[in-house]
């Protein structure tokens, strides 16, 4: 009985199914053919360089098709849609990574080369005309204002979030979290023409610039952030440890402070480093608040003070005769600023992961 | 001793708790005097430019309402297209973090998208006039070359490529992580029987996903969605680096005479704007703080509305 008999495929279980590395095999081969294609079109002058990402881009669109062609007719419908979300849910995760892989790589190709010049980082603007100078006066501001930032936001937003988790109860908390989701939505623009309206106020000058208001401003976006991943952190601390603490008679300030905090303060302080690694970045309220100098100031409470992303678009914003020389500082400061962002969250996650508390065995 | 006549311990008030307690209550009323602060200030300074005469305002406007319109219709439309673009994608990263990729990868890749969020917007700017705008450029020709009969695509392309469509797509790349994060999370949530009961019946992945991922999932899409316009609507910087503006309101995608945004108008005119410009950019920045406070309770409202009627846990 070894004749095996052909029967006619009439139902989906007995389809045909594609060979295993066919899918692969089809998207090389719509490449190839693409690249192919794009290469004719270069060889007749429709473009002057050669397009790869057109190529690629292309290639990937008639792999689509084909996949979905081919599946059809060898396994049927289903399976040929079910191939079909599969290689478009794929693209949408390579052109996903495109700009990310587009945007660090020119920042490093043209911001390295200016960054690692000795005046970079020990000259600051102050009458430099093309040429030369550097960016220690925007590093100083942004390091000063958001240490400044971070002095305001920290007790104010760790307060908040003990009220929140041990204490709050009742109308006060609900509205305090609501309005903490209200914050966490405020443009920073705003967030700067606050501080901005404040100041005029208090000070009855219009024309007031200084980094304190910068630190005001971002001290607005950043204690929502604050509030929200401590709260997180803090409820995730076990009741047991409260409930022993109170059963040995401790009061319960000295609980939250010897038992709860410690407990979780490994993830509040990852917490905390993201939520200044997010504000370190924003340009739109110290533009308003803190304004543009060429020179440096280390006071916070008086006159001008640059930051490093306004240094970033005043760079490209306001280019002088020899453009270039704006335009690869500009770069290198926006690959200092990414720089001090990575270090940050390389910082917290490693906080997190060394000095969280070993709850498992 | 009285209390156990009466059956009441009356607990010792320590001054520790006391002060603690206050401590946090203090500060959590801060926050509320803060947002307080925030639209009480933002009022008062707009104040004048609600009530100016004609003439006195920026471009020649009658009132405060015809100044503002065309910038909140240039954000609302440069917010609504990079939507428009990074809703599918977002959808198609997070199904394929939470569903696709190989368990091990998955985590790693999610901290690559992470990654993104990661970019300071003045950076994205930088990349997308420099970058961006000039290799996009010739597909824009192109563009409005074969498809010009389109009114999306009409209009004198731009020879810089510094366009609302950009603008668009620089925002729609901003925008992703927050919505992908979103997204992610809301997907792998997913009761794991619902889907094991999609594939038990036989369903293809895909099947799969649409039958129990999707459905499961969609509150989720739309908080997301409204998290990443709340985004986009208030991005300044790398709108005032990439658009070129004009005082008007069209559809045209592709043309130099882009409707501004508010914030990127703010950003713009400030550091040269005195007397009642100064007003009239802060007017601007209160209609900007009321738009995307809607947006964000609409977000919220769907986040909570899940919570509550969810029955799959």
């Amino acid at each position: 009985m070894a004749v095996s008999v052909a029967r006619p495929m009439t139902n989906s279980l007995t389809t045909g199914r594609l060979p295993r590395g066919s899918v692969w095999m089809i998207l090389l081969g719509s490449w190839v053919l693409l690249g192919i294609v794009f290469l004719f079109v270069q060889m007749a002058g429709g473009t002057k360089q050669y397009n790869l990402v057109g190529a690629l881009f292309l290639g990937t669109v008639l792999f689509d098709i084909l996949v979905f062609a081919i599946a059809y007719l060898v396994e049927g419908g289903r399976q040929a849609r079910d191939r079909l979300a599969t290689s478009l849910i794929a693209t949408a995760f390579i052109i996903a990574l495109l700009p990310l892989v587009s945007l660090v790589y020119t920042v490093l190709l043209n911001g390295f080369a200016r960054m690692i010049q000795p005046s970079f980082f020990s000259q600051s603007m102050r009458n430099v005309l093309d040429a030369g100078g550097g960016a220690v006066h925007a590093i100083v501001g942004t390091l000063e204002i958001t240490g400044l930032a971070t002095l305001f936001s920290v007790p104010i937003g760790l307060l908040t979030s003990i009220y929140l988790v041990e204490y709050g109860k009742g109308p006060l908390a609900r509205t305090i979290t609501f309005m903490v989701d209200v914050m966490t939505g405020i443009p920073s623009i705003v967030a700067g023409l606050f501080a901005y309206a404040f100041f005029v106020l208090v000070t009855g000058n219009v024309g007031y610039r200084s980094g304190l208001g910068g630190a005001v401003a971002l001290s607005v976006l950043m204690i929502p952030v604050v509030v929200r991943s401590s709260e997180e952190m803090l409820k995730l601390v076990p009741n047991e440890l409260r409930e022993a603490s109170y059963a040995l008679g401790v009061p319960k300030w000295l609980t939250i402070l010897k038992i709860v905090l410690p407990t979780s303060i490994a993830g509040i302080t990852t917490g905390i480093m993201l939520a200044i690694a997010r504000v370190i970045g924003e340009t739109a309220p110290l533009l308003i608040i803190t304004g543009f100098t060429a020179s440096m100031n280390y006071n916070l409470f008086d006159s001008r003070m640059m930051t490093l992303p306004y240094f970033v678009y005043a760079q490209y914003a306001n280019q002088g005769a020899h453009q270039s020389d704006f335009v690869n500082r500009a770069w290198a400061g926006a690959l200092t600023l990414i720089l001090i962002v990575m270090l940050l969250n390389l910082i917290a996650r490693a906080v997190a992961k060394i000095f969280s508390p070993k709850l498992g065995r | 001793m009285t209390s156990e006549t009466t059956g009441v311990i009356k607990p010792r008030v320590r001054l520790g708790d006391r002060v603690f307690s206050t401590g946090t209550v203090f500060a959590g009323s801060l926050i509320l005097v803060v947002l307080a602060a925030v639209a009480i200030f933002l009022v008062v300074q707009s104040v004048p430019a609600l009530v100016a005469k004609p003439g006195t305002l920026p471009n020649a406007a009658p009132n405060f309402w015809t100044y503002v319109w065309p910038l909140v219709f240039g954000t609302v439309w440069a917010a609504a297209i990079a939507l428009l673009i990074s809703i599918p994608i977002s959808i198609g990263v997070a199904l394929f973090i939470s569903h696709y990729a190989p368990r091990r990868l998955a985590q790693g890749l999610g901290y690559i998208i992470d990654l993104l969020a990661a970019v300071p917007s003045v950076v994205f700017g930088l990349w997308g006039v420099l970058v961006l705008a000039k290799t996009i450029q010739p597909f824009f020709v192109w563009l409005n070359a074969n498809l010009g009969w389109i009114p999306l695509f009409g209009g004198v392309v731009s020879g810089t490529g510094k366009t609302v469509l950009t603008v668009a797509i620089v925002l729609a790349v901003m925008v992703l992580p927050i919505m992908t994060a979103v997204c992610r999370e809301v997907f792998l949530q997913t009761p794991r029987l619902h889907e094991e009961a999609a594939l038990a019946l036989g369903a293809t992945r895909w099947e799969m996903i649409r039958t129990a991922v999707l459905p499961f999932g969609r509150p989720g899409i739309i908080s997301a969605s409204m998290l990443g316009l709340g985004r986009a609507l208030g991005e300044t910087l790398a709108v005032a680096m990439v658009l070129s503006p004009a005082v008007v309101i069209n559809f045209f995608l592709l043309t130099s005479q882009n409707p501004n945004t508010i914030a990127s108008n703010i950003a713009l005119q400030f550091p040269e704007a005195s007397g009642l410009g100064i007003n009239t950019l802060i007017a601007s920045g209160l209609v900007l703080f009321v738009i995307t406070f809607i947006v964000n309770a609409i977000a919220r409202f769907a986040i909570n509305r899940r919570k509550a009627f969810s029955g799959a846990n």
